[in-house]
């Protein structure tokens, strides 16, 4: 009790608003690390975002079939393809930001966004 | 040859300091040799000296006292001119800006307890500041911010709690009338 007589009815008040900047520093800054998300494209354009922090499966209609794309543990890759050499698929997971997975001949990429890209575009 | 003799003339205010710093400084090496889970968490024992030199002779006496600990700790922890030495350099330039502010609040409704959480957030404010622009340029380091805002909360209570307790006991004993700024 000796204590708390030192505490004066302002310093309360701080204590408080310093609990309310803890309790709100929570979500700011968990959340801006979280938006990490891969952008799956059709046609060169946006067909989807994946928040790479929920584990989902999405099927993609190109002009060869579907290919299906998977978000596991924070990473994407290519599940299947419907394209000849399944370059694709064969390239595994995605993890890092900037890293693509192109699947030429049915139109679909899969890119993952956020941080810094290491490059702008790549070209063969 | 002609013998020249270097004196320097120091004040009462001088003598001052650096008693009080050489307190801040021991402080200083404790808290360095705490150990604690988190790199960056520390309780900032020193920072005790700089709420009570602020309390008792004002904003000018307390930034002598925090920069001269600053410089002399990092000397003895061999960090001198290193990021950590830059670290507590940076912390300690943001909590005296906000104690400059914190002191003019009113006496009766904040007391020293106020000032050393306002000084504890600002300390690590600037200091993450200075690691996203300078050491870690990853917003991966924001992670953390959570954990030092809590670290900052208690330990800015307790060393708040710790200073308004020894300037309450220092006033209760009867203290030579100059020394009192309340």
């Amino acid at each position: 009790m000796r204590w708390l007589a030192l505490i004066r009815p302002g310093d309360w008040l701080v204590a408080a608003l310093g609990t309310v900047a803890c309790v709100a520093s929570v979500p700011l800054a968990w959340q801006s690390g979280a938006a990490d998300k891969a952008v799956v494209r059709l046609h060169g354009e946006i067909f989807a975002e994946l928040d790479l922090s929920r584990n989902r499966r999405i099927e993609v209609r190109g002009p060869l079939g579907v290919t299906t794309i998977a978000v596991d543990k924070r990473r994407v890759r290519v599940v299947s393809d419907p394209g000849e050499h399944q370059y694709c698929v064969r390239q595994g997971w995605l993890e890092r930001a900037g890293e693509i997975a192109i699947c030429a001949p049915n139109q679909v990429s899969v890119q993952i966004a956020g941080g810094k890209e290491p490059y702008d575009s790549l070209s063969y | 040859m002609i013998r020249s003799v270097i004196e320097l003339r120091t004040t009462a205010e001088d003598h001052r300091i650096a008693q009080l710093t050489a307190a801040a400084i021991g402080l200083a090496l404790i808290d360095a040799a705490i150990p604690l889970p988190l790199p960056g968490v520390k309780p900032g024992l020193a920072n005790i000296v700089t709420l009570i030199v602020l309390a008792r002779y004002g904003w000018g006496t307390a930034a002598w006292v925090s920069g001269l600990r600053v410089i002399a700790g990092g000397l003895l922890l061999g960090q001198f001119l290193s990021p950590g030495f830059f670290m507590s350099l940076t912390g300690a330039a943001f909590s005296l800006i906000v104690l400059g502010g914190a002191v003019r609040l009113p006496k009766r409704w904040f007391g020293p307890v106020s000032w050393s959480i306002l000084a504890a957030f600002a300390h690590i404010g600037g200091q993450v500041l200075l690691a996203r622009l300078w050491l870690i340029p990853h917003n991966g380091l924001f992670y953390l911010v959570p954990f030092f805002a809590a670290a900052a909360l208690a330990f800015g209570i307790i060393n708040g709690l710790i200073a308004t307790r020894l300037l309450d006991e220092r006033a209760a004993q009867s203290l030579p009338p100059d020394n009192r700024v309340r």
